[in-house]
C-alpha cells in the first residue's frame, strides 16, 4: 500500500507511542495491575509445583530429569508471556473489534491493521508468568546434569521463536473471528494447551500429538529441540541434536503464515462487509 | 443548487453497486442469496459543499458511507474521493478524510482527550506545529478546554461528540463524513455541532457528507439532500425543492372563543380537523394563495387568532418515503 506523503512517524515509532499510551492507561489503576501481576506469578508457579512434586516423588520419569523439564517449562512460559504481552489486541479482537464493529474504525486509520492491533495494548500483566518462567528456566539449568553453557546461547533464540509462534496463534485466532466469533475457545487448545504441552518432553506424547506439535504447531521446534541442544541430551527418537540450533526459525515461519492468513482475512472482510 | 463549473468535485460516484451474499437459515451449508444494498447509484459532491445523505433504515446509506470511507469494496461501479479510489488505496485515502460515526468512539476510553489527540497526531503523521495549531483551533471552536484532561469514559455524550469531531479533524482532512453526528445529543449540543460544521465548511472549504435521521440537521446544514431508498437515489435536490414537490401544502389553524362555525372553503382548501375551539384547514398555496384564503375567512364571527404553518420536515420526509414506498 502507498505511504501517505505527510507521514512523519515510522511504524516502530508509532508502536512505541501506542504501547506507551497503553501502559499509562494500565497504570491508571496501579493496585489492580499489581494484584493481577502477582496473581499471574502465583498461578503459574503453582502449576510448576505440580510438575516438581511428581519428579520429587519419582526422581526421573521415562529418562527425563527435573532439570530438563524445568528448562522446557521455563522456555515455553517465557515465550508465551511475551506473546501475551504483545498480542493482546489479537486476543480480544473478536469481542472488542468484530462484535462491536469497531474494526471499521481501525480501517479508517492510515496504518496497517497489524500495527494498530499490536499497539492496542502492551500488556503488563503477563510479567508474572514471564518472571516465574525465567526463574524456573534458571533453576533448570542449574539442576540439569549436562548443560552445554555455550549451547545455552540458543535459548534466547528459542524464546524469540516461541514468542513468534504464540503470537502467530493469536493472530490466527483473530483472523478466524471474521468467520465466527462463537466457539473460538477452541483456539485455547493451541495457546494454553500449547503451553501445557510444551512443558513436557516430546516423547511423553503419543504419535498423533507428537506430529501435531512438530509439523502443524511448531512447538517442538521452539522448545523441545533447543532444550535438547543446550543440555546436550540425545533425542530418544534419534533426531540429531543440532536441529535444536536451527529449529526456532519454524516459529517465525509459522508467524509469517499467520500474517498472510490475516491479510487475506482482512481483504475478505473488506470485500464482503461482514 | 446548480454546481458552478469552477467548483471541482470532491466526491464522484457512478453506477455504484453492492450486493451482500447471505446464508439462509444461518447454517453453514444452507443456500445463499444475494441482497442488493446499492443498486447502481451515481452522484457527485463539489468541493466545499455540505450534502445531506438520508434514507430510511436499510436503504443502503451505511453501505455507501462504508464504501466512500474505504472500508468496504463495492461489487461494481466507480468512486473517486479526492481523486483516489478508496478501496484500492485504503491508507492513502483514509489519511485525507475524517469520519465521525456517532455511535462509536474513535478515541481511547482509558486515555484523556488530550492523550488521544496526541496519539492520532502520530497515527496520521501530523507535523508538531500543524498539530499544535489545529489542536488550539479545535479546542477553541468546540469548547474542549475543560474536558481536555478528562478520560474519554468520563465524558457526557455531548462532550464526547465534540471531542470526536476534533479527533476527526486533527489532520486537516479535505472531506468530512459525519454519520449520525447528533444522535442522542441534547438540544444545546446539537446546535453546537451544527454551528461548528457550518463554520468549518464556510471558513475552510471542507466538503461534508452528512447522514442523519434528524431532519433538523439537514434543514440547518445541507445545501442539498440526496435521498436513498432500496439502494437507489430517489431524489437529489435542495431541500426546498423536496418540500415543494412532496408536500407543498400549508396548514391554517383557527382559534375561536366558541364552537367554530360551519364554513364553505374555496377550491384547494379543506378542513382537516375540528375541535372544541379550533379548526384546522389544509390548503395548497398554488391553488389558493394564503392571503386570498385569509381574506375569504377573515371575518368569521368569534375568531380569536389564526396561524399559518408548513408541514414539519419530518412530515415531509415521511410523506416522501411513503410516496416512494421506501
Amino acid at each position: 500500500m502507498m505511504q501517505s506523503p505527510s507521514r512523519t512517524l515510522s511504524d516502530p515509532g508509532l508502536y512505541r507511542r501506542m504501547a506507551g499510551a497503553s501502559i499509562v492507561a494500565q497504570l491508571r489503576y496501579p493496585g489492580t495491575f499489581i494484584i493481577q501481576a502477582i496473581g499471574n506469578f502465583v498461578t503459574t508457579l503453582l502449576s510448576f509445583f505440580g510438575i516438581w512434586s511428581l519428579f520429587h516423588r519419582f526422581g526421573s520419569i521415562a529418562g527425563w530429569d527435573i532439570g530438563t523439564v524445568a528448562v522446557l517449562y521455563g522456555l515455553v512460559n517465557v515465550a508465551f508471556a511475551i506473546a501475551e504481552t504483545l498480542g493482546r489486541g489479537f486476543e480480544v479482537f473478536g469481542g472488542e473489534y468484530v462484535r462491536t464493529g469497531s474494526f471499521d474504525r481501525l480501517l479508517l486509520r492510515p496504518r496497517s491493521t497489524l500495527l494498530l492491533l499490536l499497539g492496542h495494548e502492551l500488556r503488563l500483566r503477563p510479567i508474572g508468568r514471564f518472571l516465574q518462567g525465567l526463574f524456573v528456566l534458571a533453576a533448570g539449568l542449574w539442576l540439569a546434569p549436562h548443560v552445554q553453557w555455550t549451547a545455552t546461547l540458543v535459548l534466547p533464540w528459542a524464546i524469540a521463536g516461541g514468542a513468534a509462534m504464540f503470537l502467530g496463534v493469536l493472530i490466527g485466532q483473530a483472523a478466524l473471528c471474521f468467520i465466527t466469533v462463537e466457539g473460538l475457545e477452541v483456539v485455547n487448545v493451541l495457546t494454553y494447551g500449547g503451553v501445557e504441552a510444551g512443558q513436557y518432553p516430546l516423547t511423553m506424547f503419543g504419535r498423533w500429538l507428537r506430529r501435531f506439535i512438530t509439523f502443524v504447531l511448531p512447538l517442538a521446534a521452539v522448545c523441545y529441540y533447543p532444550t535438547l541442544f543446550s543440555l546436550n541430551h540425545p533425542d530418544p527418537l534419534d533426531v540429531p541434536t543440532w536441529i535444536g540450533a536451527l529449529s526456532p526459525a519454524a516459529g517465525f515461519a509459522f508467524l509469517g503464515v499467520m500474517v498472510l492468513a490475516w491479510n487475506r482475512a482482512v481483504a475478505g472482510y473488506v470485500s464482503s462487509g461482514s | 443548487m446548480q454546481t458552478p463549473p469552477s467548483r471541482s468535485d470532491a466526491i464522484t460516484v457512478s453506477s455504484l453497486r453492492k450486493t451482500y451474499r447471505i446464508r439462509e437459515g444461518g447454517s453453514w451449508r444452507g443456500k445463499t442469496r444475494d441482497i442488493v444494498a446499492l443498486d447502481g447509484i451515481s452522484f457527485s459532491v463539489p468541493k466545499g459543499q455540505i450534502a445531506g445523505f438520508i434514507g430510511p433504515n436499510g436503504a443502503g446509506k451505511s453501505t455507501a458511507i462504508k464504501i466512500l470511507s474505504g472500508i468496504l469494496r463495492p461489487t461494481s461501479g466507480e468512486v473517486q474521493v479526492n481523486g483516489l479510489v478508496p478501496w484500492t488505496n485504503r491508507i492513502a485515502h483514509v489519511a485525507r478524510i475524517g469520519v465521525v460515526f456517532g455511535q462509536r468512539t474513535q478515541l481511547w476510553w482509558d486515555l484523556s482527550v488530550s492523550e488521544g489527540l496526541a496519539l492520532l497526531r502520530d497515527i496520521y503523521g501530523v507535523e508538531p506545529e500543524r498539530f499544535a495549531r489545529n489542536r488550539a483551533r479545535l479546542a477553541d471552536a468546540l469548547d474542549l478546554g475543560e474536558i481536555m484532561d478528562q478520560s474519554v469514559r468520563q465524558l457526557s455524550l455531548g462532550q464526547r461528540m465534540r471531542a470526536e469531531i476534533a479527533a476527526s479533524l486533527i489532520h486537516d482532512p479535505d472531506i468530512l463524513i459525519l454519520d449520525e453526528p447528533t444522535i442522542g445529543l441534547d438540544a444545546p449540543s446539537k446546535l453546537a455541532v451544527r454551528a461548528f460544521v457550518h463554520e468549518l465548511c464556510r471558513d475552510r472549504g471542507t466538503t461534508v457528507l452528512l447522514t442523519t435521521h434528524d431532519m433538523h440537521d439537514i434543514e440547518a446544514l445541507a445545501e442539498r439532500v440526496i435521498v436513498i431508498g432500496h439502494g437507489r437515489i430517489l431524489a437529489d435536490s435542495p431541500f426546498e425543492d423536496l418540500r415543494t414537490t412532496t408536500l407543498s401544502e400549508r396548514i391554517l389553524e383557527l382559534d375561536f372563543h366558541d364552537t367554530p362555525p360551519a364554513l364553505t372553503l374555496p377550491a384547494g382548501a379543506h378542513e382537516t380537523a375540528r375541535e372544541l375551539h379550533s379548526l384546522t384547514i389544509t390548503f395548497d398555496p398554488r391553488q389558493i394563495p394564503a392571503p386570498a384564503l385569509v381574506a375569504h375567512i377573515g371575518h368569521l364571527p368569534g375568531l380569536d387568532d389564526l396561524r399559518i404553518s408548513r408541514p414539519s420536515i419530518d412530515e415531509i420526509i415521511t410523506r416522501f418515503y411513503a410516496d416512494h414506498a421506501a
